[in-house]
């Protein structure tokens, strides 16, 4: 009747999770470093892999450009996500409209923002020849541009939403509108009480989010290929090239620049912290002194429309997508397509189908698999009656907050020394890694905040533990264990490194294909490979809203707590 | 028959119990109550007796059904049943299906099964009712489900834990009389906890205080 039930349990699903996924991980991320160091046999050099990396030409300047563009898009998106809840007034209808691009993989998104600033995007087609007077695309790079801006805004475009929502669903437990009126009670204008006072106590909740994001904009690969500047390229994605080279001389400086770029998102998440601390001790200090602020800075009148032109452009990037993939003949300067076709999307023995149920397969596979993991290791907290101790959080979450490619690299050539096949089982497999905490973190606070009187009741009537999982427990929880599913779907379908470093290029997904694609000439496949990606999460997510309320048609009781 | 013997509950980690150790018998279709300020520990103590403790509670002494100890079996093997504030049906599940959940796999034959849930529903004056979502039913009603799918289990004895505070004035006592007929009726040994004195004098048994451990 106490702890030890379901402790058999309990351990099969640590020891599941430790050796599925945490072991792997850790096996990757040594074997990364001994390649790092030159004590792999195989792949060492003569030449200190330190020294291999400073060779390299570039390398000074992808380090900064890494470090630039990750700051600034991080920099602008916290700022203005803020301005457009502020605008909002922290309204949650905003959220609809914010939705599309947070289910839309960075890829795609990536792609489809690559289709609207291009010189001979649809921006400038709008534009021409009127306004602008060009007959030809002009001849400037508004993608791949060697400051990065286009890849700035691009993490812009895809990391505002998320960050407005975290902020919306945080807005909900404060009492804003009084915060924001006592503010203006004493003195501050509405502008600086939302930045003096709301942000402030705001800031908390956010402080997690903003590390995943900055921690993700100095890794991306996929969008920094697609979007980020070449020649040089950002660090993440130079190393990407290095470990794709068939020069195995390239290998150590690529483990070693594995493991600096893990150590860059250590220490930038360490000044931003920093940062942090500095900011709020200045404004403490001044709030203190009595100083008002009646009038923000001029220029943030602007930035609600900024930040909602940047939402717009994300819009239109997704549409673009779907309006290229139906275009047959779009010359420059049109602003619509000459003319439609279907052709492509009727091609079906093209490969389309086949990718597409590839990744299909793989995505659910893998959400499958994260499900019953997650869901046993629920039942355990359950069963056992008790918290999650803090390690066990860090077991479940490790995956997120490691350095993916420093870890993937390793994994990739220990797969490649055992001479293990690999087939999109190990693809499935390497993705349920990054999908699994994905569900615990979706599905934990729903399994929890079940009634236990319902479940004691059933007790009561006789009904042992597995007769009140399976028939109370994971009926009632039906919603969230979709919204779930379709969360981990989408994870699956956005995923790139995973799918290019343990499919070793034998295995290609929606993601892979379309990344491939962008850099190549015919934008009407490309953009259908890209809308394929950003539907496939839209439709899972469609399908997680629609069913419960299907199913649970006449259940009151469930569809009211949601 | 329901035995509990020198029962006394203390919060994971101390020393003092919650209450003084606790005695008494209930006989069949007995009702017993048990009074106390808020707090002291009445659903703690309910929850030791059903088998539903928590991990921050550690609860002494033994329950016995019938001169056979349950003390140390899991809820769902003492056929103790519970009954909340809340009639808590299953959301999922039509007013029938809660009632077969009480059932329990013992009849197997269709006919039979269907026959005791449609005599429940009578019962309850509810006849009809069986595909009904539990949501759309009254307060009343759905106390009255949940006493039926409670017996329906057939249960060795029954738990009551503050049923009516949640019902509305009028429908109180007409709740609480069925309540007590049927727990009469079918002979099932019972312990209210209660902080209405209205419900002890309803429920005609003795009544026991819970009280703080006298220094």
């Amino acid at each position: 009747m106490t702890g030890h039930e379901g402790w058999w349990l309990r351990l099969s699903v640590l020891a599941a999770v430790t050796l599925g996924f945490v072991a792997p991980i850790l096996a990757g991320l040594a074997q990364t470093a001994r390649v790092a160091f030159g004590l792999d046999a195989g792949l060492s050099s003569d030449v200190a892999p330190l020294a291999a990396l400073a060779a390299l030409p570039g390398v000074g300047t992808s380090i900064a450009l890494t470090l630039w563009t990750g700051l600034a898009s991080t920099v602008l998106s916290f700022f203005l996500a803020f301005e457009l809840v502020m605008w909002t007034g922290g309204a949650r209808r905003a959220t609809s409209w914010l939705a599309p691009l947070l289910a839309a993989p960075h890829a795609a998104l990536a792609i489809g923002f690559a289709f609207l600033i291009a010189p001979s995007g649809w921006i400038a087609r709008a534009l021409s020849p009127w306004a602008t007077g060009w007959s030809l695309p002009p001849d400037i790079a508004t993608v791949h541009d060697a400051w990065g801006i286009a890849l700035i805004l691009g993490l812009t475009v895809k990391e505002l939403p998320f960050l407005a929502l975290v902020m919306l669903a945080s807005l909900g437990q404060l009492p804003v509108a009084r915060l924001v009126a006592t503010g203006r009670a004493l003195g501050h204008g509405r502008r600086a009480s939302w930045y003096w006072l709301v942000l402030p106590a705001l800031y908390p909740a956010l402080r997690l989010p903003l590390y995943a994001v900055l921690s993700f904009s100095l890794s991306v690969v996929d969008m920094a290929i697609i979007l980020g500047p070449s020649n040089p390229p950002t660090l993440a994605v130079a190393m990407t090239r290095w470990f794709q080279s068939a020069d195995l001389g390239l290998f150590a400086p690529a483990a070693f620049a594995a493991l600096l770029l893990g150590l860059l998102v250590a220490l930038t998440i360490f000044g931003w912290h920093l940062g942090e601390r500095l900011v709020a001790a200045h404004a403490r200090r001044r709030l203190a002194r009595g100083w008002r602020a009646l009038r923000a800075p001029r220029l943030g009148a602007a930035m609600p429309g900024v930040a909602g032109g940047l939402v717009a452009a994300g819009l239109l990037a997704l549409l673009s997508l779907i309006v290229w993939s139906l275009a047959w003949r779009w010359s420059f300067p049109h602003a619509v397509p000459e003319r439609w076709s279907l052709a492509l999307w009727r091609d079906t023995g093209s490969g389309w189908v086949h990718v597409l149920a590839e990744t299909a397969q793989i995505g659910a596979g893998a959400t499958l698999l994260s499900l019953v993991l997650a869901a046993l290791w629920l039942e355990g907290e359950t069963r056992g009656r008790f918290r999650r101790a803090r390690w066990a959080t860090a077991l479940i979450y490790l995956p997120l907050l490691m350095p993916q490619l420093a870890f993937l690299f390793g994994l990739n050539v220990v797969f490649l020394k055992a001479g293990l096949g690999v087939d999109w089982t190990a693809v499935l497999w390497a993705h349920a890694i990054f999908v699994f905490p994905y569900v615990m973190l979706t599905l934990t606070e729903a399994w929890h905040a079940l009634d236990p009187r319902l479940f004691q009741t059933a007790a009561s009537l006789g009904a042992g533990p597995w007769r009140r999982l399976l028939t109370i427990r994971l009926p009632c929880l039906l919603g969230p264990i979709l919204t779930a599913a379709a969360i981990g779907f989408a994870v699956s379908v956005a995923q790139y490194l995973p799918t290019l470093f343990i499919g070793g290029g034998r295995v290609t997904t929606l993601t892979t294909e379309a990344v491939t694609l962008s850099s190549g000439g015919d934008r009407r496949v490309a953009g259908m490979y890209a809308s394929l990606q950003a539907l496939m999460p839209l439709a899972a997510y469609g399908l997680a809203l629609a069913l419960p309320v299907l199913l649970w048609k006449n259940r009151k009781g469930l569809l009211g707590q949601g | 028959m329901l035995s509990v013997k020198q029962v006394c509950i203390c919060p994971a980690g101390r020393t003092e119990p919650l209450f003084a150790p606790l005695s008494c018998d209930v006989a069949a279709g007995e009702v017993v109550t048990i009074m106390g300020p808020s707090g002291i520990g009445k659903s703690t103590l309910l929850d030791f007796i059903g088998g539903h403790l928590g991990r921050d509670f550690v609860g002494l002494g033994t329950v016995s059904l019938d001169g056979c100890d349950v003390t140390h079996r899991p809820a769902e093997a003492r056929g103790i049943g519970v009954l909340f504030q809340d009639a808590l049906l299953f959301p999922h599940l039509s007013v029938g299906q809660n009632l077969a959940f009480g059932l329990g796999p013992a009849p197997r034959d269709r006919a039979a099964r269907r026959q005791a849930i449609e005599e429940a529903l009578e019962t309850a004056g509810l006849s009809g009712f069986a595909d009904r979502d539990p949501a759309t039913l009254s307060g009343g009603q759905r106390a009255r489900v949940a006493l039926m799918r409670a017996l329906l289990a057939r249960p060795k004895a029954l738990l009551l834990d503050e049923p009516f505070s949640r019902l509305d004035e009028a429908l109180r006592g007409d709740i609480r009389d069925f309540v007590f007929d049927h727990i009469r009726r079918q002979g099932v040994p019972t312990l209210l906890a209660t902080h209405d004195a209205a419900d002890a004098e309803a429920a005609g048994g003795p009544v026991l205080r819970l009280a703080p451990e006298a220094p």
